[in-house]
């Protein structure tokens, strides 16, 4: 009975979607432009859920609470502090600057606009070529995520490789004939189906065991958990806290699926009421599905190796249809993290290594050429991914569990850039190689320790690149195909 | 006059970011209306912080961006569309292609 009411609300879903994504395509210029950023048009519920639902998803279902199930509920604060309150300033500090840019430029990828700044073709392929870097072993685990749950969920009946191979199928479908403004479209649907069904799932709990008073006493009461409710522990360390807040709160801004978001906003007063109503989401969202977690434990409920806190209580407490409900959603909501980084990978790859590639050859694209080779990517980008998940392989593994510190490496170069005139070409590259260097060792030789007195080696590696970009800066002079005034004259002003 | 505004709201969210988590209520596990009472700092300093960035957006926005921004409020509102929307649809170098 379950498997065949998750199945049919998966495939509800992927048809509801698909319908989204032809409304979306009959509304599509054929430039990339459009296909990448919905021509910058996109309204303030669109532009806040799109991000939204585009970083959090699956975390949110799966993860977080599972963290909070077995370490406490703190993790709440990291969430409120990464992503209310450091983003929402990012997305003032680099986001709207990126905006203006955008809208003067016509720039589509934040390689494009520090590579025109910097008048260098190589700084635009290193920073595709990072990102890139990180975001395909991360589209990859997204892939080994969705197969691995409709495995569970039909007890065998899909196997991983076809379940896997057939959700990367329908992405690519739909990334390709829906663009942005189809896939923007779908994650404010599945924003609010998240939000909604998030505090039902917390009353219906809560109702049945006798209201919050009740669940938080049961976690003082429980020898295992008496600790959770007191703020911190050897888990959560205030180093600990801190690291992790700074690491993901920049990391998110550079992760090219969101900075992407930061050119697509129709008009300046959508970037400012997303602005204020972030901090407000992120404590709606992560207060009920953490809380859940940290309940669960007091609750003592149990949990098998390997399996997820959420969708356990949700069997225990409410009726079949409305677990099986949140759980489709959530691994909907994974497909739709992975569809936004599909798009937003293509772009780097096309805009940021094939143009300039062919430009070398003297070769030019036309629009409409573009426009297809953009979708082209998408399908080798989606394909990749996926032949790389069959196998797994654990550099991989790593290196996209590492991908929000590694983010997060180049967010600091990029801000110099933005606010300091005096960066030059030589520094802002010097940066960007040293912390990425620093932290990529960090992760793979044991002789680069991966803890600083308790400050994570992804807080320590953006130090680095802060100060390499400033002290290089400081002692080379720029370039002659620098554009250093482009930044600061002209933006927003007549 | 604008060094000292974007100095204060520099301020600001320093101080919003340093105390989203309740650092001085560290140990403490009193609970109040069935949630710990860090957590009610939290979720009342997020409401706080919506209500600053909401004000930050109404009088400052574009300040430490936007040269010649925040002398005077009354040209806020006149910039908000006139620059944008004028400037950049007939003068921007669009690799990549022109609105409809």
């Amino acid at each position: 009975m379950s498997v065949a009411v998750q199945l049919g609300i998966i495939v509800g879903y992927l048809l509801l979607a698909l319908a989204v994504g032809l409304v979306a395509y009959r509304l599509t210029d054929r430039t990339a432009e459009d296909f990448y950023l919905a021509s910058r048009t996109l309204g303030t519920v669109v532009l806040l859920f799109t991000t939204f639902a585009t970083l959090l998803s699956a975390f949110t279902f799966f993860a977080g609470p599972n963290i909070a199930y077995a370490q406490g509920p703190e993790w709440i604060l990291v969430m409120g502090l990464m992503d209310g309150i450091i983003f929402a300033i990012l997305w003032y500090v680099i986001g709207y600057k990126q905006w203006l840019l955008g809208r003067q430029y016509g720039y589509v990828t934040l390689g494009e606009m520090l590579g025109d700044r910097f008048g260098s073709k190589r700084l635009r392929g290193l920073i595709a070529g990072i990102s890139l870097l990180y975001l395909f072993p991360y589209v990859m685990l997204q892939q080994v995520g969705a197969g691995t749950a409709l495995e569970a969920l039909t007890e065998g009946a899909i196997p991983y490789a076809a379940g896997a191979g057939l959700i990367t199928a329908f992405m690519i479908l739909y990334v390709v004939v829906a663009g942005m403004r189809g896939i923007a479209w779908t994650d404010t649907l599945q924003g609010a189906f998240m939000l909604v069904t998030t505090w039902v799932a917390t009353i219906w709990v809560l109702a049945a065991v006798g209201g919050p008073g009740a669940a938080t006493e049961a976690i003082a009461s429980s020898e295992a958990t008496s600790g959770f409710l007191s703020l911190g522990s050897a888990y959560y360390t205030p180093q600990w806290m801190l690291s992790t807040a700074i690491t993901i709160g920049f990391g998110v801004a550079m992760f090219p699926q969101v900075n992407q978001r930061f050119f697509a906003a129709g008009s300046k007063t959508v970037l400012k009421r997303s602005f204020a109503l972030w901090p407000i989401l992120c404590v709606l969202l992560f207060v009920p599905s953490f809380m859940l977690g940290a309940w669960a434990a007091g609750l003592e409920v149990t949990v098998p190796e390997g399996g997820n806190v959420l969708p356990i209580v949700l069997a225990e407490y409410t009726p079949v249809w409305f677990a099986a409900l949140v759980i489709a959603g959530a691994m909907a909501a994974m497909m739709s993290s992975s569809d936004s980084m599909l798009l937003s990978g293509s772009s780097y790859f096309t805009r940021d290594l094939c143009r300039p590639t062919l430009a070398f050859f003297g070769r030019a694209l036309s629009e409409r050429g573009e426009d297809l080779i953009a979708r082209i990517g998408v399908v080798v980008f989606a394909s990749a991914a996926f032949l790389a998940s069959l196998w797994n392989p654990a550099t991989l593994f790593e290196l996209g569990d590492a991908a929000f510190s590694g983010f997060a490496q180049l967010a600091l170069p990029v801000l110099v850039a933005l606010y300091w005139r005096r960066t030059t070409r030589t520094g802002i590259t010097a940066g960007i190689l040293a912390s990425q260097a620093f932290y990529l060792l960090s992760l793979f030789l044991s002789i680069v320790p991966s803890s600083y007195a308790g400050w994570t080696a992804g807080v320590v590696g953006m130090g680095v690149g802060l100060l390499v970009t400033v002290a290089v800066s400081l002692i080379t002079t720029p370039a002659a195909a620098e554009r250093r005034a482009i930044y600061f004259e002209r933006l927003g002003a007549d | 006059m604008r060094r000292l505004q974007l100095l204060g709201w520099s301020a600001v969210g320093t101080v919003l970011c340093a105390l989203a988590v309740p650092w001085f209520l560290w140990g403490d596990s009193t609970i109040v209306a069935g949630l710990p009472l860090w957590l009610w700092w939290h979720v009342g300093w997020m409401g706080l912080a919506s209500v600053v960035f909401w004000t930050f957006a109404q009088r400052a926005w574009g300040i430490g961006i936007e040269p010649g921004h925040g002398d005077d409020s009354s040209d806020a509102s006149g910039s908000e569309t006139s620059g944008l929307e004028r400037g950049d649809r007939s003068s921007r170098s669009a690799p990549g292609g022109d609105r409809p």
